[in-house]
């Protein structure tokens, strides 16, 4: 049985804004499962209505093997929670955070405590500062113990690492890896794409529908077209003038590089594709067939050509 | 009250830079948190400023657009001095921020509207200014559209937009594409080269390090003060990888 079971979910709000539409998946357990989409991609109504805080309009959703609606005070009592925006008593202390929390779901911090070890550990120099003066890293730390302390068999991460530097990502994540050893379920939101390599699963999101779902290495696999790219010293330059060049394919700049997806066949649109750069006068070089990352594979899915 | 009317050929003093900042310093009791900042930005320059959570960027930024007296030090921005014209400085310069930036119960006409008129556009002007960037962005036939229903990644468009109305000749962009859709992040990438190639200055915060690959110079803080500045393929040859994202990671590690 799978810990989370989705059956065309539907939920709208007022204004006629339809927030998810006919959304059907399930989370196995153990998995790390990553819901990844840009803002609005109706991310946080799906967590909240499988955190039981808000109803569905139809669907059929089971958490932890409960009905969403009929069971939700047994499921709360199963799941942790770590909400998108920072959800802790500013005016408790870190220490007092904990205990409150322990004692909400009536457990103690000494029973769990080899759970959040490695983080409260992190967290002790600062155990009687206010919460609310904690660093945003910080905060971050002590709300996932909060989330963990009453050992959860499903936790729940609502966009943990938006507006965080790559450094704390790459730290948060890391700690991910070590709750799903101690065999917790994880289902994490995210709109950073480069992220979603380090789930066992995920589904993209955009506009309230899945995109796509699959492990992260067979959407690789599956991207439609081949994907070059290519270096030049002045890359929006380029794009202006490649609003000029007429073919089956998708450019676009991504870091220092220019990657266009040819959705035909590259023996011929290669080198007319470097024709063109001859004749308009274009220096680059570097010019190679690459795999695509999951943020090419979401351009892929959700464009045919990007408005530059 | 007749309403100074600012353009953005406002006297500025000849100088190739519009940023110029020497040992700009504030601290919070016993806690230094930008710790003597020196760097200059050139006028028309895509400039990021990056840096870990708690790096100081956000103080830093609010002394940079006159909203923070700074505990000593000196800048001048956009051509004036930050002590004694606090005020010029304001209007000179466009801001936008990564959440809050337009009223989601007015339309897309009358944000514009109102963040105009608060800069003093003339009426008439200001009228032609919203249509000009609203027929850039595609959003012409939009404009009595609520804020509120329309998806972030136009908002974030459209606030950069309102930003720019009073034709700064710098734009301070707080995170702007925190959250946005891969595809929009680079049309809003598009505006900002656009702006920047019209002889704006752009000071833009981000925590995508691929995008850190699209400005033109780099910096990055760590501990109040900046560690690091240069051209991106500058700081990759220094730190001898192939990315800003290595070269932030290494740097913060050290």
């Amino acid at each position: 049985m799978p810990a989370i079971h989705i059956q065309n979910l539907n939920k709208s709000y007022s204004h006629k804004i339809s927030a998810l539409k006919n959304v059907s998946f399930d989370v196995a357990e153990g998995e790390v499962f990553g819901v990844v989409g840009p803002d609005g991609a109706g991310k946080s109504t799906l967590f909240n209505i499988l955190t039981t805080l808000i109803l569905p309009d139809s669907g059929e959703i089971s958490v932890l093997h409960k009905d969403i609606i009929k069971d939700y005070l047994e499921i709360r009592k199963s799941i942790g929670y770590l909400p998108g925006t920072f959800s802790l008593y500013p005016d408790l202390t870190v220490e007092e955070n904990l205990i409150f929390f322990a004692t909400m779901y009536k457990s103690r911090i000494k029973d769990n405590m080899s759970l959040i070890r490695p983080i409260w550990q992190q967290l002790l120099p600062f155990k009687n500062r206010y919460a609310g003066k904690l660093s945003g890293g910080m905060k971050q730390k002590l709300a996932l113990c909060c989330a963990l302390i009453h050992k959860p068999s499903l936790l729940f991460l609502d966009e943990p690492t938006t507006g965080v530097d790559p450094v704390s990502r790459k730290e948060f994540w890391e700690i991910l890896g070590s709750i799903k050893q101690q065999n917790i379920t994880v289902i994490v939101s995210t709109p950073y794409m480069d992220e979603a390599t380090l789930c066992d699963r995920i589904a993209l999101f955009k506009d309230g529908s899945i995109v796509t779902m699959d492990t992260p290495q067979q959407i690789i696999q599956n991207f439609a077209g081949t994907l070059y790219t290519l270096r030049t010293s002045n890359i929006f330059n380029l794009l202006n003038i490649m609003k000029h060049f007429s073919c089956n394919c998708t450019f676009y700049p991504y870091g220092e590089n220019l990657h266009i997806i040819f959705y035909e066949n590259t023996s011929t649109a290669l080198p007319q594709f470097e024709n063109f750069l001859k004749e308009n006068h274009q220096s680059y070089d570097h010019l190679t067939q690459i795999t695509p990352t999951i943020e090419d594979c979401f351009i892929e899915l959700t464009s045919q050509k990007i408005a530059l | 009250m007749k309403i100074p009317f600012i353009s953005h050929t406002a006297e500025i003093k000849d100088s190739p830079y519009s940023i110029e900042v020497k040992e700009l310093t504030k601290v919070y009791g016993k806690f230094t948190a930008v710790d003597h900042l020196t760097f200059n930005v050139k006028k028309g320059e895509i400039f990021g400023f990056l840096g870990a959570n708690g790096a100081g960027k956000t103080t830093a930024i609010r002394m940079l657009c006159s909203l923070l007296q700074p505990t000593s030090g000196e800048a001048t921005i956009a051509g004036f001095d930050l002590r004694k014209n606090a005020k010029s400085i304001k209007k000179n310069i466009g801001y936008m921020s990564q959440r809050f930036s337009l009223y989601d119960d007015l339309t897309i006409y009358e944000n514009m509207q109102l963040f105009g008129t608060v800069y003093g556009i003339p009426h008439k002007e200001l009228k032609n200014r919203i249509f000009e960037s609203l027929k850039i962005l595609n959003l012409e036939d939009k404009y009595k559209t609520l804020v509120y229903s329309i998806p972030l990644g136009w908002k974030q468009k459209l606030s950069f937009a309102t930003a720019m109305l009073h034709r700064p000749q710098i734009v301070f962009l707080d995170e702007p594409t925190s959250g946005v859709d891969p595809i929009v992040r680079r049309e809003f990438w598009n505006l900002i080269y656009e702006a920047a190639s019209k002889g704006v200055t752009i000071f833009v915060t981000t925590h995508y390090m691929d995008e850190a690959e699209y400005c033109e110079r780099v910096s990055i803080m760590s501990n109040g003060q900046l560690k690091l500045i240069g051209t991106p393929t500058e700081l990759k040859e220094t730190m001898q990888v192939d990315s800003i994202e290595k070269v932030f990671v290494k740097f913060v590690d050290r």
